[in-house]
C-alpha cells in the first residue's frame, strides 16, 4: 500500500480546491445560514459539481458513474472540507453510492444508481437511534405482510435527511434490540405516506433530519441487501462513510490551521507579529505534527478501502478517531490564537469549530472509534 | 530471468552459505549489543558476530547504495529493497550498528574530498573504525553554534584544544568527527570546521558519564593539545556549520526511527504488561482506565508508523521533517516508556537484586534512558523551534 496519490487523484484534487475556492467560500455556508436555507445546499452547485462528475465516482461505469474509488472521492471532500462547502455529495455519493452498489439488486442499481450519478436524485442513510451512534442498536422495526414489510419507529439526526429523496433505512426484521443479526436495509422513498420528516437546526448549519415511520409500507422489491442480513455488511457501507467523512474532516482542520498561521504572522501585539512568541510557536508546531499524523492515518484508510484491505476496519476507525482528536484540537487552538474576533460570529473560523464537533459525532465519535478499533486489535 | 530476480537468486543463495546460524532468527539472544558495533576496541564474545562483519564488510552491503569504489555494494534501490527483504526473511541481523554508517558516511559522500572518501568510507563500511560525535560542549547545548573548542592553524596542522560533552562510546570508539572553533566567534556560525581527529592522537581522553539509568553511554572527551593534520578537515575552513546541520538531520532521523523500531519489534509491549499485572476481562486490559491510555497511545503509534512509511514513500522530504520525527519519536518513546513502567507497577521500577528479573530490571533503566531521548540531538523545544521557522515560517521573535 503506497501512501501517496497518483496523478488522476492529484488532479481531481485540484480541480476540487480551485472549485470551492471560487465558488463556495465559507461566505457560501454563512449565506445559505443567514437566509434560513432550509436545503442547506445550494442546487446550482450540486449540478455544477455533478457536471464534475463527483456524485458518480463511486458508481460503476455501467451505471452512469466513473468507478474512480474512494482516495479519488475523499480527497474531493477534503478539498470541500477546506472552505465547509455543504453539498449532498456525502449522503449520496458516498452512503448512497455505495449501498445501491454493494448490496443493491440489479433492478435496484438500474433504477436508482444512474439518478444518483446524474444528481436527479439524493439520498440518504437512516441508522442512529440515540444521541450517539451505535449502530448495534435498533428498535426500528420492519415486520412482513405479505409482499410488503411495515416499518414503524424513528431514526434521529439522518444526515442530508430533509432533502433526500430516497431513504436507506436499517430496520429490524428479527431478534431484539441489540441483536445485530436482525438487521436489514430498505429503501424508502421519502414522498411517501406515514413518513415523517422534521428537520434539525444543527450548530453546524447543515441538512440533517429526525424522520419517523408510523406504519411506513414498502415493498420487498425495496428490501436493499438480504433480510436479516445483519451488521457486517452494513459497516462495509459505514466504513466508507468514515473514511470519506474523516477526509472531509481533514480537510477543514489543514485550512483551519492555515488560516491560523497567517493570522499569527499578520496580528501585531505589543509592536510586533504575535507569531513570533514562542508560546504560540510551539503550540502551533504540535498541531503540525497531529495534522500530519492524521494526513497518514486518513490516507492510509482511504488507500485500504482502494486495496480491498482486510484491516480496513482498523484503518476506518483509526481514521475517524484520530481526526476527531485532531479537529478538537486545531478548532480549540485556532479559536484561541484569534483572540477576540475568534469568537465573533462575523470571522469564519467559529464555523469549523462548529463543524469539527458535529462532523466528529456522524458515525461514531472519537471514543466509538478507540473502543472498536482496541477491540478489533484485542487490547 | 529478469536482471532483478537474478540478483535476488544470487543474493539468497549468498545469505545462505555466509550469514552463520547465530545471527538468524531464532538463535539465542546472548550476544550483547556492544559487539556489532566494530572498530578497533572490539571484543567478540561470539565469533560469529565478526565473521557476519567480515563477510558483509567485504561485499559493502552494510552501506549497500555507496559505490564500489569507496568500498560500497553499488547496489541499485531495487537491488537494496531485494537484500533488505532477503535479509528480513531469514531474520538476519544488522552486522553492524554505527555513528559512521548512519551520521559521518552521508556528509563525507556529499562533502568530503576524494581522498577523503577513499580513506574513511572502506573502514566505515568494513567496521574497521568505530566513530563518535563530537558536538555538544559544556556551555554549548541547544546553542551549538556558541561552541568553544579551538583548533588553531599551525601551518601544516591545526592544534586543537577544548572539551566535549555527550560524546557517545567516545571510550569505545576509534576516531572522532568534531565541530571545532577556527575562526571568530562573532559571527558565531561563520566561524566553525568540521574535522575528523583520530583519538589515538596524543592529548585526547575520555571520561564516562554515569547516567541516571545508572548506564554510560555517553563520555566527556577532553582535547590538550592535540595536533590534527589539515588533510582532515571536511569541506572548507569556517564551513562546518552546513556540514553539521546535515549531519543532525541525518541523526535525528536515526533516532526517531530508532526509538520506534525498538518499540514495535520489543515482546515487552505496553498491551502484554499491562494484560500480565492489571489482568485480562474477555481480552480486554481489566483496568479501563489504563485501557483507554494505552488505546489512545497505541493508535497514536499506528499514524506514526504511517507517516513514517508516507514519508518514504513521498521520497523522503526536507530537513523540517525530520525534526517531526525526531519530535514526536521521542516523546511518544518515552509516554510508551512511562505506560510500561506504569502498567508493571512495583516491578517496573525495580533497580537490582534477585527480586526482580531482568526483563524488569532492564526496563527501570530503559525508562530512565528515555529521557534522554528528547534532549539528544537536539532537544523537543529546538525541534519545535525548527518547525516553527522553517516548516510554518513563523517571524523570529
Amino acid at each position: 500500500m503506497k501512501l501517496i496519490l497518483n496523478e488522476e487523484q492529484n488532479y481531481l484534487k485540484e480541480t476540487a480546491l480551485s472549485f470551492v475556492s471560487e465558488k463556495t467560500p465559507v461566505s457560501h455556508l454563512r449565506g445559505l445560514r443567514d437566509s434560513n436555507d432550509q436545503l442547506c445546499w445550494d442546487k446550482e452547485i450540486w449540478s455544477e459539481m455533478v457536471k464534475l462528475g463527483w456524485s458518480g465516482i463511486l458508481i460503476p461505469e455501467e451505471y452512469g458513474g466513473s468507478n474512480f474509488g474512494l482516495t479519488g472521492m475523499s480527497v474531493i471532500l477534503q478539498e470541500c472540507g477546506k472552505t465547509l462547502t455543504p453539498s449532498p455529495l456525502f449522503a449520496s455519493g458516498v452512503l448512497g453510492a455505495t449501498a445501491l452498489t454493494k448490496f443493491g439488486s440489479e433492478e435496484q442499481k438500474q433504477k436508482y444508481l444512474s439518478k444518483i450519478a446524474s444528481g436527479e436524485l439524493t439520498t440518504a442513510l437512516a441508522i442512529d437511534e440515540n444521541s450517539h451512534h451505535n449502530p448495534n442498536i435498533c428498535e426500528l422495526k420492519a415486520i412482513k405482510d405479505g409482499s410488503n414489510y411495515v416499518l414503524n419507529g424513528k431514526k434521529i439526526f439522518v444526515v442530508d435527511g430533509a432533502s433526500a429523496d430516497i431513504i436507506i433505512v436499517v430496520a429490524r426484521t428479527s431478534g431484539e434490540d441489540d441483536d445485530v443479526g436482525g438487521l436489514s436495509m430498505f429503501l424508502v422513498e421519502s414522498d411517501c405516506s406515514n413518513l415523517k420528516k422534521v428537520k434539525l437546526d444543527m450548530a453546524d448549519s447543515r441538512n440533517y433530519a429526525n424522520i419517523t415511520f408510523d406504519n411506513v409500507s414498502v415493498d420487498e422489491s425495496m428490501i436493499l441487501g438480504e433480510i436479516d442480513m445483519g451488521l457486517e455488511p452494513i459497516n462495509e457501507i459505514l466504513d466508507v462513510g468514515r473514511i470519506a467523512l474523516s477526509a472531509e474532516m481533514l480537510g477543514s482542520c489543514e485550512k483551519a490551521f492555515e488560516i491560523t498561521i497567517e493570522y499569527l504572522k499578520e496580528r501585531k501585539q505589543f509592536g510586533v507579529p504575535i507569531g513570533s512568541f514562542q508560546a504560540l510557536q510551539h503550540r502551533a508546531a504540535e498541531m503540525f505534527c497531529e495534522i500530519e499524523l492524521t494526513k497518514s492515518a486518513v490516507m492510509a484508510a482511504m488507500q485500504g478501502a482502494e486495496e480491498n484491505s482486510n484491516d480496513l476496519q482498523r484503518l476506518s476507525s483509526l481514521a475517524k478517531s484520530i481526526v476527531g482528536e485532531t479537529s478538537h484540537l486545531v478548532s480549540n487552538e485556532a479559536v484561541q490564537m484569534h483572540g477576540g474576533i475568534g469568537v465573533t460570529d462575523e470571522y469564519d473560523i467559529g464555523f469549523y469549530l462548529k463543524r469539527a464537533r458535529v462532523a466528529e459525532t456522524i458515525l461514531g465519535n472519537s471514543t466509538f472509534h478507540q473502543e472498536r478499533y482496541a477491540n478489533l486489535t484485542g487490547f | 530471468m529478469s536482471d532483478l530476480e537474478n540478483f535476488r537468486v544470487e543474493v539468497k543463495d549468498w545469505l545462505d552459505k555466509n550469514c552463520p546460524s547465530t545471527m538468524r532468527a531464532g538463535a539465542p539472544a546472548d550476544t550483547p549489543i556492544d559487539e556489532v558495533w566494530g572498530g578497533r576496541k572490539a571484543v567478540y564474545k561470539n565469533p560469529d558476530s565478526k565473521l557476519w562483519l567480515d563477510r558483509m564488510g567485504e561485499k559493502g552491503w552494510t552501506m549497500p547504495t555507496v559505490p564500489k569504489e569507496y568500498g560500497g555494494g553499488g547496489l541499485n534501490k531495487e537491488e537494496v529493497k531485494i537484500l533488505n527483504e532477503e535479509m528480513f526473511a531469514i531474520g538476519a541481523r544488522a552486522p553492524l550498528l554505527s555513528f559512521g554508517i548512519w551520521m559521518l558516511a552521508p556528509v563525507l559522500l556529499e562533502y568530503g574530498n576524494e581522498a577523503q572518501k577513499r580513506e574513511h568510507l572502506p573502514k566505515i563500511i568494513k567496521g574497521e573504525i568505530r566513530w563518535c560525535q563530537g558536538y555538544s560542549e559544556p556551555g554549548s547545548g541547544s546553542d551549538l553554534a556558541s561552541l568553544a573548542t579551538k583548533a588553531k592553524d599551525m601551518g601544516d596542522h591545526f592544534l586543537v584544544n577544548g572539551q566535549k560533552v555527550w560524546t557517545s562510546y567516545a571510550d569505545k570508539a576509534d576516531w572522532i568527527f568534531a565541530l571545532v572553533r577556527t575562526g571568530p566567534k562573532e559571527p558565531k556560525h561563520n566561524g566553525i570546521s568540521f574535522l575528523l581527529i583520530d583519538m589515538e592522537n596524543p592529548g585526547v581522553s575520555t571520561k564516562p558519564i554515569t547516567l541516571i539509568s545508572g548506564k554510560s553511554p555517553f563520555c566527556e572527551t577532553f582535547f590538550d593539545n592535540v595536533e590534527v593534520p589539515k588533510e582532515n578537515l571536511v569541506g572548507e575552513l569556517n564551513a562546518g556549520w552546513t556540514i553539521a546541520k546535515k549531519l543532525l538531520q541525518h541523526e535525528r532521523k536515526f533516532i526517531s526511527n530508532f526509538g520506534l523500531a525498538a518499540g514495535m519489534g520489543s515482546k515487552k509491549d505496553v498491551v502484554s504488561l499491562a494484560k500480565k499485572h492489571f489482568g485480562e476481562d474477555e481480552g480486554k486490559i481489566s483496568n479501563p482506565i489504563f485501557r483507554s491510555k494505552v488505546i489512545d497511545h497505541k493508535m497514536k503509534e499506528h499514524a506514526f508508523g504511517l507517516t513514517l512509511q508516507r514519508a518514504a514513500d513521498e521520497g523522503g522530504k526536507a530537513s523540517a521533517v525530520a525534526s517531526m520525527f525526531k519530535y514526536y519519536g521521542t516523546e511518544h518513546n518515552k509516554r510508551r516508556h512511562e505506560l510500561m513502567v506504569a502498567a508493571s507497577g512495583v516491578n517496573g521500577l525495580a533497580w537490582d537484586g534477585n527480586e526482580f528479573d531482568d526483563s524488569e530490571k532492564n526496563l527501570t533503566r530503559a525508562w530512565l534512558r528515555t529521557k534522554g531521548n528528547s534532549i539528544e540531538g537536539g532537544t523537543s523545544e529546538v525541534q519545535l523551534n525548527v518547525i516553527s521557522k522553517r516548516v510554518l515560517e513563523l517571524p523570529s521573535g
